[in-house]
């Protein structure tokens, strides 16, 4: 009788059920096509009753969203590759802005107020120092903790991300302190040049003298050179770019070490523009960034510089417009919650994989 | 010879178990004898170099209520194989019930139901034995809403999600103070003059024998007895449920989610259940906690303690319920009471100044990371997660005896 009944409902049911799965993603298009209406509205709406704040928070985007990109394209790198959430890219990042501090000061004695040549000299040296050194450190953290895990269920290498994690960012603790690590402000002070009614500094042009070709120069080697194309190969398929003479163990090695270059560069560009950093500074930033790339569509290199751009313009305009934010106190919550969004909606993020064609 | 050999090998085995079974039932009646009567042999019997090592009551209670988090936390990662970073947000919301139900907090109404409180408290002043249920129901209905949306997605995304989660609700419990005017969780300040552990006066007029409160230093005893029996709860939870349906169905989701799908197990529900399972036992220790802590506040939220609570599971051993409690009772004591008595030592003996606790997740990282490498099985393993995670090495020692010829062919 059971049976009978529950044949007769189901074959009833059968076309209603049907159109659900087509209803529902056309209720959430819908809503997300209203969402965004909304957010236009809102940003309009700010520009128009105080177009200085606007413009200065928009300013503010961009040159918070390099970091966010340059630490972005790490994540998403390794994901590419391994498919696997490199937790302890965040430290990686904030091991950079450390060493930065550490060669600005102590080696080279940067106390503000040099010029030309000699800063542009000191800020370059800074700059590969912490490159290296994070390249260095991401490929050491890869041999140690990722590595010997290759084959183990999925669940596993991922742990030891989240150890070395916490393993990365105490030993900041351990040798830096659990305080902030101040530096003076090294560039020029003053403004170069106004847009609109806002100065635009050297500490933020430098931001971005720094990002485009840091990011250009990432771009060239993974299309252009043989190791990118390794690196591009193995992502694709582990096995047939073994069977076609391709080091795979050297192609990953190859991709954290970029990704951690560019996390150093990151660092080294936070503590030019912040002037300080601290030893959990890597877990916010981390999170931000891998946002940023989950949104960009993970696996997809230009997809995480505009994720990055994307995460850096939301913190900005959520805790600095005036006209119906939420407020400081808020962004993190709202990145996150962004994060979830995506992840369960669109998990293929707005540009979707093409650094790896698996889904 | 193979007639010969086959009862050999198959008695050896049951032999081994039955003299298994002969020490370990006198060995867990001694320490289930010891955690009994810990709090009077903690004060009259032990000598003082043992008590320099050993955790007060107090501190004892705070362990085992650990502990507790790491048994509830097995049932997603343990048994259920999903990655949950963010489990510190139902210690967080068990708390923040806690505080809602038993404290000052919404003032302007006077409502005492077996409350611990003095009679005529504004406030809301429940039973703290309903308190800790209804903690604990509520953060299984937050691990349902929470779970619902994110259970789809694949293991690695489920963990940044959590992860995530486990900094909304932190951020929202700060925030609290200010939800479309009405202050819900007192902000930045958190919650304080929670009540405690008691029977009520209303009971204790009745039953002369039913402490009305355990305000004294003594009662820190029933507080321990109080997370020793949740700690008993929870393991006989884990081990019902292990051997139950619903728990072959989180082994079989664990090891193979598509084949599990494929047989018919209805994926979403039975993840749902590990989260909600979770959740509930986070949620007691957590209004268990904020009990004897009498105070709540937004900052005790944070990333690490989901870690720690992790690294309880890892280092005990994933799936398995006494290498969890294995687990949680050595790292709770480390953190608690272990990393003090060492740094105490070291610095008394080589005349240093060695902050040693404050390095305590460094060694927790290290030491997940280290596990995960070594051991990954835990300490104590469950013999099905040892072969899961030794899969790959167990095939190749397979085929390796396939290429001598030692399967199958038996010497004459």
């Amino acid at each position: 009788m059971g049976t009978s009944a529950r044949t007769a409902t189901g074959s009833a049911a059968r076309p209603v059920l049907a159109l659900v799965p087509r209803l529902r993603g056309r209720v959430v298009s819908s809503l997300g096509v209203l969402l965004l209406l909304v957010v236009v509205f809102w940003l309009v709406e700010n520009a128009v009753q105080n177009f200085d704040q606007f413009l200065l928070v928009t300013l503010n985007g961009v040159t918070n969203g390099s970091i966010y990109a340059l630490v972005a394209i790490g994540y998403t790198l390794v994901y590419g590759i391994l498919e696997l959430i490199n937790f302890a890219h965040g430290d990686v990042f904030s091991w950079g802005a450390m060493v930065s501090s550490t060669v600005a000061l102590s080696w080279l004695g940067a106390k503000g107020g040099e010029a030309g040549f000699a800063l542009f000299g000191s800020l370059v040296l800074t700059a590969v120092c912490a490159a290296a050194f994070c390249a260095t450190l991401n490929m050491t953290v890869e041999r140690i903790a990722y590595r010997p895990l290759r084959n183990a269920p999925r669940l596993a290498p991922l742990i030891t991300a989240i150890g070395m994690s916490f393993v990365l960012s105490n030993l900041i603790a351990v040798f830096y302190g659990f305080d902030y690590v101040s530096t003076n402000p090294i560039l020029p002070q003053g403004a170069i040049f106004h847009i609109g009614n806002q100065p635009y500094g050297w500490d933020k042009l430098i931001v971005l003298l720094v990002t485009f070709p840091a990011l250009i120069g990432m771009t060239f080697v993974v299309q252009r050179t043989r190791w990118g194309k390794a690196m591009r190969a193995t992502a694709q398929n582990r096995d047939a770019a073994r069977l076609m003479g391709i080091d795979v163990d050297r192609a990953i090695s190859f991709a954290f070490g970029l990704g951690g270059a560019l996390a150093g560069i990151g660092g080294f560009v936070y503590l030019i523009y912040f002037t300080n950093a601290r030893f959990d500074l890597g877990f916010r930033i981390g999170l931000f960034a891998f946002t940023a790339a989950v949104l960009g569509g993970i696996g997809n290199i230009a997809g995480a510089a505009i994720g990055g751009y994307l995460i850096g313009f939301i913190e900005n305009y959520n805790s600095g417009l005036t006209w119906h934010a939420l407020g400081p106190s808020w962004t993190e919550s709202l990145v996150f919650i962004l994060l979830i969004l995506i992840l369960v909606f669109r998990p293929h993020g707005l540009l979707g994989e093409s650094l790896s064609t698996r889904s | 010879m193979t007639r010969v050999a086959l009862p050999v090998r198959l008695r050896l085995p049951a032999l081994s178990a039955r003299t298994r079974r002969r020490v370990t039932i006198p060995v867990a009646a001694a320490v289930v004898v010891w955690l009994l009567l810990y709090p009077w042999l903690y004060t009259s019997y032990l000598s003082n170099t043992l008590t320099q090592w050993l955790p007060d009551t107090s501190t004892a209670f705070v362990i085992l209520a650990f502990t507790v988090m790491g048994l509830g936390l097995n049932f997603v990662v343990g048994y259920a194989g999903l990655l949950d970073l963010g489990y510190v947000a139902f210690f967080a919301s068990g708390s923040y019930v806690a505080g809602w139900l038993a404290s000052q907090q919404f003032a302007g109404v006077t409502i005492s139901l077996g409350g611990t409180a003095a009679k005529g408290t504004p406030g809301i002043h429940i039973t703290p034995w309903l308190v800790i249920l209804a903690a604990a129901l509520f953060s299984a209905v937050l691990g349902v809403l929470i779970g619902i949306p994110t259970l789809r997605l694949r293991g690695d995304y489920l963990a940044i999600v959590t992860l995530g989660f486990g900094e909304i609700i932190p951020q929202f419990v700060n925030n609290g103070d200010n939800i479309a005017g009405h202050n819900i969780t007192n902000g930045s300040f958190g919650m304080t003059g929670i009540d405690g552990l008691g029977f009520g006066n209303r009971l204790h007029s009745v039953f002369s024998f039913l402490p009305a409160n355990f305000l004294n230093e003594i009662d820190s005893r029933w507080y321990y007895w109080t997370a020793l029996a949740l700690v008993a709860i929870t393991i006989a939870t884990s081990i019902l449920l292990r051997d139950s349906r619903l728990g072959r169905a989180w082994v079989a989701i664990r090891e193979d989610e598509d084949a599990a799908g494929a047989m018919g197990i209805p994926l979403m529900r039975t993840k749902t259940m590990a989260y909600l399972i979770g959740a509930f036992f986070g949620g007691a220790a957590g209004a268990l906690i904020t009990l004897q802590a009498s105070a709540t506040s937004p900052d005790a939220f944070v990333l690490q303690i989901s870690i720690f609570v992790l690294s309880m599971v890892i280092l005990g051993g994933m799936g398995n319920v006494w290498g969890v409690l294995v687990g949680g009772l050595v790292l709770a004591y480390v953190n608690y009471k272990g990393l003090y008595a060492i740094g105490n030592t070291f610095n008394s003996t080589f005349g240093t100044n060695v902050q040693v606790p404050e390095y305590a997740n460094l060694i927790y990282g290290a030491a997940i990371v280290l596990f995960m490498l070594v051991r990954p099985e835990g300490l104590i393993p469950s013999a099905r997660r040892r072969s899961e995670l030794h899969e790959e090495e167990e095939e190749e020692r397979e085929a390796e005896a396939a290429a001598h010829g030692e399967i199958g062919g038996t010497p004459a």
